[in-house]
C-alpha cells in the first residue's frame, strides 16, 4: 500500500510517463526529491503490493491496426456473475472483465468485457467462441462496438491531495 | 515502417519493464542491440503516438474513486457534447459506441464527492442525464495484450 507522501507522489510523477534517457529513474527522483536507488525501491514494494499492476509500454492498440473495439455486456444472475467473471477473463483477446451495478430497466447489465481486434470479423468469431465455451448463451447480451474515440489518456488517477495536475499527454 | 525492434518492445515490455538504474541498456542487453538503439526506437514509437508512455498502470479505485458513465445523445449534437465531456480533466477515456447509450466515458477523481461534483458538473453543462456505473469487482489479471504486428 501507499506509505507516504513520498509514495504519492512517487505514483504520481511516475504516471506522467519515464523519460527516454538512459537513467530515468533517476530524473523521476529529481522532480520529487528522492534519490534514484530510493525511487527504485520504492517502484518495486508499489509493484509487489499489487497497487502497480503492471509496469511498461502503454500502447495505442488503434494505431496499430487494432480497430475493433467491443464492449460486450450481459445481465448475469447475481450468484453466478463471479464464476462467468473469471472465466471470461481467462481468454487471452478479453482484455478487461469487469461487474458493474444495473442501472434501471434501460441497462440491466452487469457484467462487461473489452475485446480487441483487427476488424469486426475477428471480434466477433472470438466473442462466438467465448459463448460457447463458457455457455453464455443463454443471457441476456448486447455489443457496443466502438466508433469515434474522443479521448483517450490511458488513465491517469489523481491522489485525494493533489500535488501536481497531471498534463493532458494526449488529451 | 516499423522494424523487428519496435514490435518488440511493442509486445515484449508492456509488463515487466526493468526497475533498474539503465532500464533501456537492460532491455538493450536482452534483445542484443544498444541502448541508443532501444532509447531511438521508443522515441520514434512516441512520437508516431503508437505508444502513449512508459508508466505504471494502476488498478481502478486504488488510488481515488472512478466510474464508467453513459450518456444519450442525439446524433446531431454528439460531436459537440463530447468536446464538452472530453475537456474535463477528470475524463480520460471518452469514445462513441453503437447504442442508445452511444457516449462512454471513464472518469477518476480524487474521492466520491469529488466524483459527484464532475458528474453533476457534466450534466448541467450538456443538458444530459449522466448514467454512472462504478466498478463492482474486477475479474482480470493482467492488461498485457500481444499483438500480431505482422502486418504493421
Amino acid at each position: 500500500m501507499i506509505a507516504d507522501i513520498k509514495d504519492q507522489q512517487l505514483l504520481e510523477a511516475f504516471q506522467q510517463g519515464l523519460t527516454l534517457s538512459p537513467r530515468p529513474y533517476a530524473e523521476l527522483g529529481l522532480r520529487i526529491g528522492l534519490g534514484e536507488n530510493e525511487v527504485i525501491e520504492r517502484l518495486a514494494r508499489l509493484k509487489q503490493s499489487g497497487l502497480i499492476k503492471r509496469l511498461g509500454v502503454i500502447v495505442k492498440h488503434r494505431k496499430l491496426g487494432y480497430c475493433a473495439n467491443a464492449m460486450v455486456v450481459w445481465n448475469i444472475p447475481d450468484e453466478q456473475v463471479h464464476g462467468f467473471g473469471r472465466r471470461i477473463s481467462s481468454f487471452e483477446f478479453v482484455t478487461l472483465c469487469y461487474r458493474r451495478p444495473r442501472h434501471g430497466t434501460s441497462w440491466p447489465y452487469n457484467l462487461y468485457c473489452m475485446i480487441h481486434g483487427k476488424n469486426r470479423g475477428t471480434v466477433l468469431e472470438q466473442l462466438r467462441v467465448l459463448e460457447q465455451v463458457c455457455q453464455l448463451s443463454g443471457f441476456n447480451r448486447e455489443i457496443l462496438f466502438s466508433r469515434r474515440c474522443f479521448k483517450q489518456r490511458g488513465a491517469i488517477y489523481q491522489n485525494a491531495a493533489p500535488l501536481m495536475q497531471p498534463a493532458l499527454a494526449n488529451g | 515502417m516499423m522494424t523487428p525492434l519496435h514490435k518488440q518492445l511493442l509486445n515484449d515490455y508492456q509488463g515487466n519493464f526493468p526497475l533498474s538504474p539503465r532500464p533501456y541498456q537492460d532491455i538493450a542487453t536482452e534483445l542484443g542491440v544498444s541502448e541508443s538503439d532501444v532509447i531511438k526506437a521508443l522515441t520514434e514509437l512516441n512520437e508516431t503516438d503508437v505508444i502513449t508512455r512508459i508508466g505504471p498502470v494502476i488498478p481502478p479505485n486504488r488510488i481515488g474513486v472512478s466510474t464508467l458513465a453513459a450518456i444519450a445523445v442525439p446524433e446531431a449534437h454528439l460531436h459537440d457534447i463530447a468536446q464538452i465531456v472530453s475537456a474535463c480533466p477528470e475524463v480520460n477515456h471518452n469514445y462513441e459506441r453503437e447504442h442508445y447509450f452511444n457516449l462512454w466515458f471513464v472518469i477518476i477523481a480524487s474521492d466520491a464527492d469529488h466524483l459527484q461534483q464532475v458528474i453533476t458538473g457534466i450534466e448541467q453543462q450538456t443538458g444530459y442525464s449522466v448514467m454512472s456505473l462504478p466498478l463492482m469487482d474486477d475479474y482480470f489479471i493482467d492488461l498485457s495484450f500481444r499483438m500480431d504486428l505482422h502486418d504493421c
